[in-house]
């Protein structure tokens, strides 16, 4: 017998969740912390470069669950044109970790150098402000007998919005893989402040500078963009399922865009015991 | 089956290794040997994950710490006369094997004796994943053949990894009479959206729970543990019975050991309520002997 009137149940296209158990996140990368300091090197401390912004937040509480707050730099390094608010967001997280904090004052670095630069813009300029707190950040770290941990997401990287080994360039990176909105999920569970994971990401480089604004695409969209096309989706598919064709091109385009800057410097090969061509060693080796 | 129950008390020991540290590592295990022989009860069986001693992610590095089956046997020999003390026990381990120049993941199962050790059998993994975050084949040579062997409490076999994810394999092992297949076992996690357990995790368990059931058949799987360059190896050494059920289970994070008393008489009865291999065996010709499968014999 068939029924009239039978009930019809869709079948969605495929989307991969971005929906994270955030309390196994947080103690495998809390683990992951864990080993790679105190087990694998030996050294107890960290330092986090303290921007106010959600990734460093969210950095130091993990930091802070793995070694204990005690055994937590944050540092915070504002320029001239600095928001005052970064400072303060920053002292929130401070506050509710208790862990050692210093504001490093990197003006005078920077314009040492600027001042004789006086057509940079505001590119070249963003990118000496990154690589002076990275030198501030490992010489602390020199300083302390600690670490630099890294801040930088998995959308950041994958977009190329970094600065080229500054950003990027601390040995370990517990943030990597995540997405901006896991990272937004993650900082909710640990306790970030709500200020600072409410507000709007920014690299406070220059003055109203939002990082949407200068991807020109929201993170939630570009997330789930980005999740769609690692798994190897074509731009047609992708836009199936009701994405617009613009921002698939724009987020492609940022990613081929951008591949250099997720490798080391290119090395001429020469021989057959080329580095990391032929001569093939695992970092923790 | 007769009334006499003849169990044997099993560990799996799950380790963390030092990435390369093979000495260090091995020592390490002398500590677990001493900590296990200081049960009144002795072991029988000490299960290891793959790559045990050396980590898994070596790269060139292999061809520095792969060493022959013998020589690791005696390694394992004398660390267990050492510090184990004199009763007998078996060892199943997962190592790099450097069989006369060629290389493989491979799995040990060793008779360790006040006088010697025996090697029952080697298993060279099968399937060596080369995609993704994985590339044991740029380094290592494929296995050939999945066999089953018998050991002092019945017959077994040995599947690496990969091996088990391909369900022809855990299928041969039960058909060539394994009661117990020994998985060694390295997995990095993946997949965060899972409910409390790793979704890489939970793939697992689904896949050995299904086989255990299906077959009727014990699993003792040894996962390594640790993080390697930030891919994080999941532990969560189990061990299941031939109902399909979990019988232990260890956490993802840090290093443990897993106690049990086997009784194979429980394949016996879990075959006899399910007799799905039975069932196999018989239709098994029909499925093979099919053209359309065109299984001519394998290139030499």
């Amino acid at each position: 017998m068939i029924a009239a009137d039978l009930p019809v149940i869709d079948v969605a296209a495929y989307e991969p969740s971005l929906a994270i158990d955030c309390a196994l996140a947080a103690r495998w990368l809390e683990a992951f912390l864990s080993d790679e300091l105190r087990e694998r090197r030996g050294i107890g401390r960290a330092v986090v470069g303290l921007s106010g912004g959600v990734d460093s937040a969210v950095t130091a509480f993990l930091c802070a669950r793995a070694l204990g707050p005690e055994n937590v730099w944050a540092i915070r390094m504002p320029y001239v044109s600095s928001s005052p608010a970064s400072l303060s967001d920053a002292q929130l997280v401070i506050d509710a970790l208790g862990c050692n904090a210093r504001t490093i004052d990197i003006s005078a670095a920077v314009d040492g150098y600027l001042q004789y630069e006086a057509d940079a813009d505001a590119r070249r300029r963003g990118n000496v402000m990154a690589r002076t707190r990275t030198l501030v950040l490992f010489d602390q770290s020199q300083k302390l007998g600690a670490l630099p941990i890294g801040t930088g997401n998995k959308t950041e990287r994958l977009m190329g919005y970094f600065t080229w080994h500054a950003d990027d360039s601390p040995p370990l990176n517990p943030l990597g893989d995540l997405f901006k909105t896991q990272v937004w999920a993650l900082a909710r569970h640990l306790g970030v402040p709500e200020g600072v994971v409410a507000k709007a990401p920014s690299a406070d480089l220059e003055a109203n500078q939002t990082d949407e604004s200068d991807l020109g695409i929201t993170y939630a969209l570009a997330d789930r963009i980005l999740a769609l096309l690692l798994l190897g989706y074509d731009d047609a598919r992708i836009a199936l399922r009701g994405y617009a064709p613009r921002d698939v091109a724009l987020v492609r385009a940022r990613v081929e865009g951008t591949h250099w800057k997720r490798h080391l410097p290119t090395t001429a090969m020469l021989s057959n015991t080329a580095i990391n061509e032929f001569y093939l060693r695992p970092v923790d080796y | 089956m007769s009334g006499r129950i003849a169990a044997f008390k099993l560990a799996i020991v799950q380790a963390k290794p030092r990435k390369g540290e093979f000495e260090a590592n091995l020592a390490a295990l002398g500590e677990v040997f001493a900590q296990l022989a200081a049960e009144p009860r002795p072991y029988d069986l000490i299960v290891l994950p793959e790559a045990a001693l050396t980590g898994y992610f070596l790269e060139g590095a292999v061809y520095e710490l792969a060493l022959p089956a013998e020589a690791l046997a005696e390694r394992l020999g004398d660390l267990w006369r050492a510090r184990g003390g004199a009763t007998p026990v078996d060892i199943v381990a997962g190592f790099y094997e450097n069989a006369d120049g060629t290389y493989y993941n491979a799995a040990l199962y060793l008779q360790v004796e006040a006088g010697g050790q025996t090697i029952r059998h080697v298993h060279r993994k099968l399937f060596l994943p080369t995609y993704g975050v994985f590339d044991e084949e740029r380094f290592l040579s494929r296995g050939r053949r999945v066999d089953a062997f018998d050991s002092r409490f019945g017959r077994m076999a040995m599947l690496v990894c990969e091996d088990v994810w391909h369900a022809i394999v855990p299928t041969i092992a039960a058909l060539k009479g394994a009661r117990a297949l020994i998985v060694p076992s390295a997995s990095p996690a993946r997949g965060l959206d899972g409910d409390g357990e790793l979704e890489s995790v939970r793939r697992w368990e689904e896949l050995l729970r299904a086989y255990a059931a299906e077959h009727g058949v014990f699993i003792f799987y040894a996962g390594l543990a640790g993080f390697e360059g930030g891919k994080g190896m999941t532990g969560s050494s189990r061990i299941v019975g031939p109902r399909g059920e979990t019988l232990a289970a260890a956490p993802a994070l840090g290093a443990c050991v897993l106690r049990a008393e086997i009784d194979f008489g429980e394949v016996d009865v879990a075959r006899a309520n399910l007799p799905l291999l039975g069932d196999l065996n018989a239709v098994l010709p029909d499925l093979l002997f099919d053209e359309a499968l065109r299984l001519g014999r394998p290139q030499a």
